[in-house]
C-alpha cells in the first residue's frame, strides 16, 4: 500500500521552473555577449587545452553574432532572473524551508557517501530525507552562485559607478572572468541535475511538477524529516 | 501485488499529475508567446520596442544613482598598454589637420564658435591614467591629457552648463555620439590631446578626442569637429544600431 508524500511546495515548484527558462536566456544571452571578445582558455605557457570558444561552438547553437541583441537581452531578462532569485530565497527563509536545504554537519561526509554511491564505488546510502547530503550542498551552492553571478555581473555593467565592488572581485578583468566561470558552473550543474533526475526517476521528477510523490506506507519515515 | 490495481492514492496522485502537466503546458506555452510578441515588436532604432524601454528604465536607474564623485580607478604608469584601433569611422582621409578646428554651439543657439585646438590648450591641463572598456568585453589602460569637459563648459559655453545633454561629431559628420550632460560633466572625462605622453595619433583621434570613463569606448569619439549643447536627446551612432543609447559604466 503507498500513500502520497506531499514534497515540493507550490512555490518551490513554480520558482524552480521559471528559473530553467530565464538562466537559460541569460546563458544565451550572455553567449552572444562574450563571443564579441570570445578569449577565455584553459592551458599553460603556448599550449592551449581548451578554447572558449572555437567559432563552430557559436555557429552550433545557432548563436546570432549580435552583440548589441545579446546586451539587450541580457539587461532585460537580469531584472526577471534577480526577482525570482530573490522570491525563492524569500520564500525558503519565511516558510522554514530552508532547513532542508542548507547544509548541516553532516551534509559534507553523506554528500561523500552519495557520491561513492552514484559512482558505483559503494553500496549503501545514508539518511536521505528530503535532499541528500550532495543535494544540499548542490543546491544551497547553485543560490550562492546566483548571487555571485549578480554581483560580478553589476561589478562589469557599472565598474566605474561600483568601481569599490569591481575592485574587491580584483578588478574589470577579473571580475568578467569570475562572471565566465560561474556561467560554465551552472551548465556543469544542469548537465548533473537533468542526469540525476533522469537516474531518480519518474516519481522523484513528477513531484517537482505536481507536488507528490508516492511513497510505500510501511516505510513512512522516509518522507519528510 | 493485490493492491497493485487502481486504489486512493494512486488515483489521486494521476488526477493531480495530469493538472499539474497541464498547468506546466499552458504556462510554457504562455512563455513561449509572450517571448515570441517581445521579439515581434516594432523596433526602435534596431531594437524590438521592450528591449529598447527596458533599456530606457536600466538608464533611469543608472542616472538615479550616478555621481561625480563616483570615480574610475586610476592606473600606473606600468599599466599603460598601447590602444586597440577598433574603428574609423569618421576618420576619413580627406582630412586636413592644420585646417581643422571646433564648432561649438550653445544651448542657446545664436553663433557657433569656432575654435581652435590652442583654445581648448589654454584650459587647464588635466593628466589621467583609467581603463578604456570596449564594449565589446575588453579593456585597455591609457594615459590622457587633455581639458576638462567641465572646464571647458565653464569657459565657452557657462549658459549651457544646464543642457541636458551634448552632442559630438566628427567633422565630417561619418561618427556621432549623443551623451548626457552629468556623465559629459564628470572630472575624469576629458577632451584629450595626448595619449600615453605624446600627441594624440591620426588614428586615435587626433587632432582632439573624447576620453570619457563613465562611458564605454563607443562614446570616447575621435577627431570632434562640432560639440552642440541641446535639450534633446542627440542620435548616436551605434545606438542607432541597437545598442543601448546611455552605454555608462
Amino acid at each position: 500500500m503507498n500513500r502520497l508524500n506531499y514534497k515540493h511546495p507550490l512555490a518551490i515548484r513554480w520558482l524552480h521552473w521559471i528559473s530553467f527558462p530565464l538562466l537559460f536566456l541569460m546563458i544565451w544571452s550572455g553567449l552572444m555577449i562574450y563571443w564579441a571578445n570570445s578569449v577565455y582558455q584553459i592551458g599553460w605557457g603556448e599550449n592551449t587545452l581548451v578554447n572558449f570558444f572555437p567559432d563552430w561552438f557559436f555557429n552550433a547553437l545557432k548563436l546570432p553574432q549580435r552583440l548589441a541583441e545579446g546586451m539587450a537581452l541580457h539587461f532585460f531578462f537580469m531584472w526577471l532572473f534577480i526577482v525570482n532569485g530573490v522570491i525563492y530565497v524569500a520564500y525558503l527563509a519565511l516558510s522554514g524551508e530552508w532547513r532542508q536545504l542548507v547544509p548541516d554537519r553532516n551534509s559534507l561526509r553523506y554528500a561523500v557517501l552519495v557520491t561513492l554511491h552514484d559512482l558505483h564505488i559503494r553500496r549503501g546510502l545514508p539518511p536521505q530525507g528530503k535532499y541528500n547530503g550532495a543535494q544540499r550542498i548542490a543546491y544551497t551552492g547553485i543560490i550562492a552562485m546566483g548571487a555571485a553571478s549578480v554581483i560580478t555581473g553589476l561589478a562589469i555593467y557599472k565598474p566605474t559607478q561600483v568601481a569599490w565592488l569591481t575592485s574587491l572581485l580584483g578588478g574589470y578583468e577579473w571580475a568578467r572572468w569570475e562572471h565566465f566561470w560561474l556561467m560554465i558552473g551552472f551548465v556543469l550543474f544542469f548537465v548533473v541535475h537533468v542526469v540525476q533526475v533522469i537516474a531518480a526517476g519518474w516519481n522523484n521528477f513528477r513531484s517537482m511538477v505536481a507536488g507528490y510523490e508516492l511513497t510505500p506506507a510501511e516505510d513512512a519515515s522516509h518522507g519528510r524529516e | 501485488m493485490a493492491e497493485s490495481k487502481k486504489s486512493g492514492p494512486e488515483q489521486e496522485l494521476a488526477q493531480r499529475t495530469r493538472r499539474a502537466f497541464l498547468t506546466m503546458g499552458v504556462a510554457a506555452a504562455a512563455g513561449l508567446a509572450g517571448w515570441k510578441w517581445l521579439r515581434s515588436r516594432p523596433e526602435d532604432s534596431n531594437l524590438a520596442g521592450p528591449f529598447r524601454s527596458v533599456l530606457h528604465v536600466n538608464e533611469q536607474v543608472a542616472e538615479a544613482y550616478f555621481d561625480p564623485h563616483h570615480l574610475a580607478p586610476t592606473f600606473g604608469a606600468e599599466d599603460v598598454e598601447d590602444l586597440r584601433v577598433n574603428g574609423d569611422v569618421g576618420l576619413g582621409d580627406n582630412f586636413v589637420p592644420a585646417q581643422w578646428h571646433l564648432d561649438m554651439q550653445g544651448l542657446t543657439g545664436g553663433e557657433t564658435q569656432r575654435l581652435t585646438l590652442a583654445d581648448i590648450q589654454s584650459l587647464p591641463r588635466v593628466e589621467h591614467r583609467v581603463q578604456l572598456k570596449c564594449i565589446e568585453g575588453w579593456s585597455v589602460v591609457n594615459q590622457w591629457a587633455g581639458a576638462r569637459f567641465s572646464d571647458f563648459t565653464q569657459k565657452f559655453a557657462p549658459q549651457s552648463a544646464k543642457a541636458k545633454y551634448v552632442s559630438m561629431q566628427t567633422p565630417d559628420k561619418e561618427y556621432f555620439v549623443g551623451l548626457d550632460m552629468p556623465s559629459a560633466l564628470h572630472p575624469q572625462t576629458l577632451l584629450c590631446y595626448e595619449m600615453n605622453g605624446a600627441p594624440l595619433k591620426a588614428e586615435n583621434g587626433a587632432p582632439l578626442r573624447l576620453a570619457i570613463p563613465v562611458k564605454y569606448g563607443i562614446k570616447n569619439i575621435k577627431r570632434i569637429g562640432t560639440i552642440t549643447y541641446t535639450g534633446e536627446r542627440p542620435p548616436d551612432y551605434w545606438a542607432n544600431d541597437g545598442y543601448d543609447w546611455y552605454a555608462g559604466l
